[in-house]
């Protein structure tokens, strides 16, 4: 808990340090969740031009309530959360989230290529034409994702894997400046792992910043500037080789397994929503 | 052929109702479209026949059906509004709900008045055969309207139903749009009702799209086969009824039932045949990767 507290305490400083760079996610003491709910509080970070933040943590601790909160889904619940200068919500052109589900994707008479060009729909409104140079941008992110010859198949025929490269495909298409994906591995095969992990590589080099929520400890945090541990509460937050160790990993997840004679021990293994031993935790912690 | 033609070119009221026909037919298959993307027939349903107590009132009264109609669609859909945000029941219940209490409210007004049956035959089934120049202008400027408003929210209504939060991050109120589209769902029920009753209206919505659905793979194919399931049901519909002597809007919506079904059953066949070799392709480089 000291530890927490001293690093979040370091980024409150570490804000009035960067005031004149314009930060694209900026968080300050902000607490979110639903409307009669907090899911987690206090949360302090900052995310620049450029940087890349990985939200890590089991089912429910919040990561994609935060990721919510970042696009302008759900209301902040108390604190302040400033995105590219603006409230939450209020940029839709450079901004693009992928989001975990797709509720109704499967009944609908789709094509790959019609659920890429959607990416393109924030940038061109209710009118305005889409032209051949969104043709290319389009075929070029499903190229990316190598899912060019799957350009005319059913979305609905299409693998699970297939169908997240597709997604994938759709937030690249956007050239956003700011990408919040919500566990954007998903389903991916070796090879999709790659070309997506290339992907966001190139989206950094672009100048595009990135928030993901991720389970993925290694391959994804590594491309990241600074890791965000989640357990209904920051557990740390800070780079990626700070953050990861032993201790904190025990504290978000619950589970180490020591060495090879494989003995596991569990402090906490979920974070649900409806726990109540975590929620007296939480309010005890609050 | 003279058994195709000669209904039509003999009779002004076979072709004024061949027109309302392909009018309700287009209209219902532009808002029967997205009644199908997004999962909205039960509330299509319960507004085709949530809208009887407002005819009847209106009938009562001395007022144009369709103004009635009107009102009590507004009812409905600001019933549902509010039970959904209101409680934690799902927007069905609410739906289930309202479309009981409607009706049940339609049929006691009904039973009020003795002379009452005349009229709620032919606001249940319609009459698209008395159907008149200013029905079918009302009708014409309806489907027009409806063309318009599907036109324009095109890109927000795809992307409400793929995902209503993609729409809200993408800049498109997943609330606005969802309540336009309800109100073009509600304006094709309520202009539609004259020609083929409120209890048929409903299947002109859901059973052309429906076969159009199966069959398309992009929306608007879905949108233009739905089109043409409908013009064709009204046409061999109003046919088998002048032919047979058959209630007019009945003959209409179980032709369109008729051809989902046929639809059904040829792509179910048709499922069986052999897969393309560029999908055998997909295949394969997924097992090698």
């Amino acid at each position: 808990m000291l530890k927490q507290k001293q690093k979040v305490k370091d980024k409150t400083d570490a804000f009035t340090l960067s005031r004149d760079t314009a930060p694209y996610v900026q968080a300050r003491q902000l607490s979110i969740g639903y409307s009669n709910e907090v899911v987690v509080a206090d949360i302090g970070f900052e995310l620049r031009h450029g940087e890349a933040i990985a939200l890590i943590g089991t089912n429910g601790s919040g990561k994609s309530t935060l990721l919510k909160t970042i696009v302008g889904l759900l209301p902040l619940v108390r604190g302040q959360l400033s995105v590219l200068g603006m409230p939450p919500g209020s940029n839709p052109r450079r901004i693009a989230y992928l989001g975990q589900f797709h509720a109704s994707g499967f009944v609908l008479p789709l094509r790959a290529v019609d659920v890429v060009r959607m990416g393109r729909f924030p940038l061109h409104g209710l009118w305005r034409r889409m032209g051949r140079e969104d043709d290319e941008i389009v075929l070029s992110a499903m190229r990316t994702m190598g899912i060019e010859k799957l350009a005319d198949s059913q979305l609905r025929s299409l693998s699970g894997g297939q169908q997240q490269r597709t997604y994938l495909a759709q937030v690249l298409a956007h050239q956003a400046d700011l990408l919040i994906l919500d566990e954007p591995a998903t389903g991916l095969d070796a090879g999709g792992r790659e070309l997506y992990l290339q992907a966001i590589s190139d989206e950094l080099r672009r100048g595009a910043s990135i928030v993901m929520a991720t389970h993925d400890i290694q391959e994804e945090p590594a491309l990241c500037d600074q890791v965000m541990l989640l357990a209904r509460r920051v557990v740390a937050l800070g780079t990626p080789q700070q953050v990861l160790t032993h201790d904190t990993l025990l504290e978000t997840f619950g589970i180490v397994v020591f060495g090879d004679q494989k003995h596991v021990h569990v402090l906490e293994a979920t974070h649900g929503h409806n726990d109540k031993e975590q929620s007296d935790r939480r309010q005890t912690r609050l | 052929m003279d058994w195709l033609v000669t209904p039509f070119s003999s009779n002004s009221f076979m072709v004024h109702a061949l027109i309302a026909g392909v009018l309700v037919s287009i209209a219902c298959a532009i808002a029967g479209t997205f009644v199908i993307l997004r999962g909205l027939a039960f509330i299509g349903d319960a507004l085709a026949h949530g809208v009887l107590p407002g005819i009847a009132v209106a009938i009562l009264v001395g007022f144009p059906g369709i103004v009635g109609a009107a009102i009590g669609a507004a009812g409905m859909i600001g019933g549902i509004t509010l039970i959904t945000q209101r409680s934690r029941l799902s927007s069905d219940t609410a739906i289930g709900l309202l479309f009981v209490g409607m009706l049940t409210l339609g049929v006691i007004i009904v039973s009020r008045s003795s002379s009452f049956s005349g009229d709620l035959t032919r606001i249940l089934f319609g009459e698209i055969l008395g159907i008149g120049i200013p029905a079918i202008l009302i009708q014409l400027a309806a489907t027009i309207a409806i063309a318009i408003m599907a036109a324009i929210c095109s890109r927000p209504f795809l992307l409400l139903s793929f995902d209503p939060e993609q729409a809200q991050v993408a800049g498109f109120s997943s609330r606005l749009y969802h309540n336009i589209m309800l109100f073009m769902i509600a304006i094709t029920v309520i202009v539609s009702f004259q020609t083929v009753g409120t209890l048929l209206v409903f299947g002109m919505l859901i059973a052309p799209a429906g076969a159009g659905a199966l069959l398309a793979r992009r929306i608007e194919v879905m949108m233009a086969w739905a089109i043409l399931f409908g013009a064709l049901s009204t046409y061999f519909g109003l046919l088998i009824s002048y032919h047979f002597d058959l209630a007019a809007g009945a003959s209409i919506v179980m032709v369109t039932v008729a051809i989902f079904f046929v639809v059904f059953i040829i792509q179910n066949l048709r499922s069986r045949r052999v897969p393309r070799p560029q999908e055998l392709a997909h295949v394969k480089t997924e097992t090698e990767s």
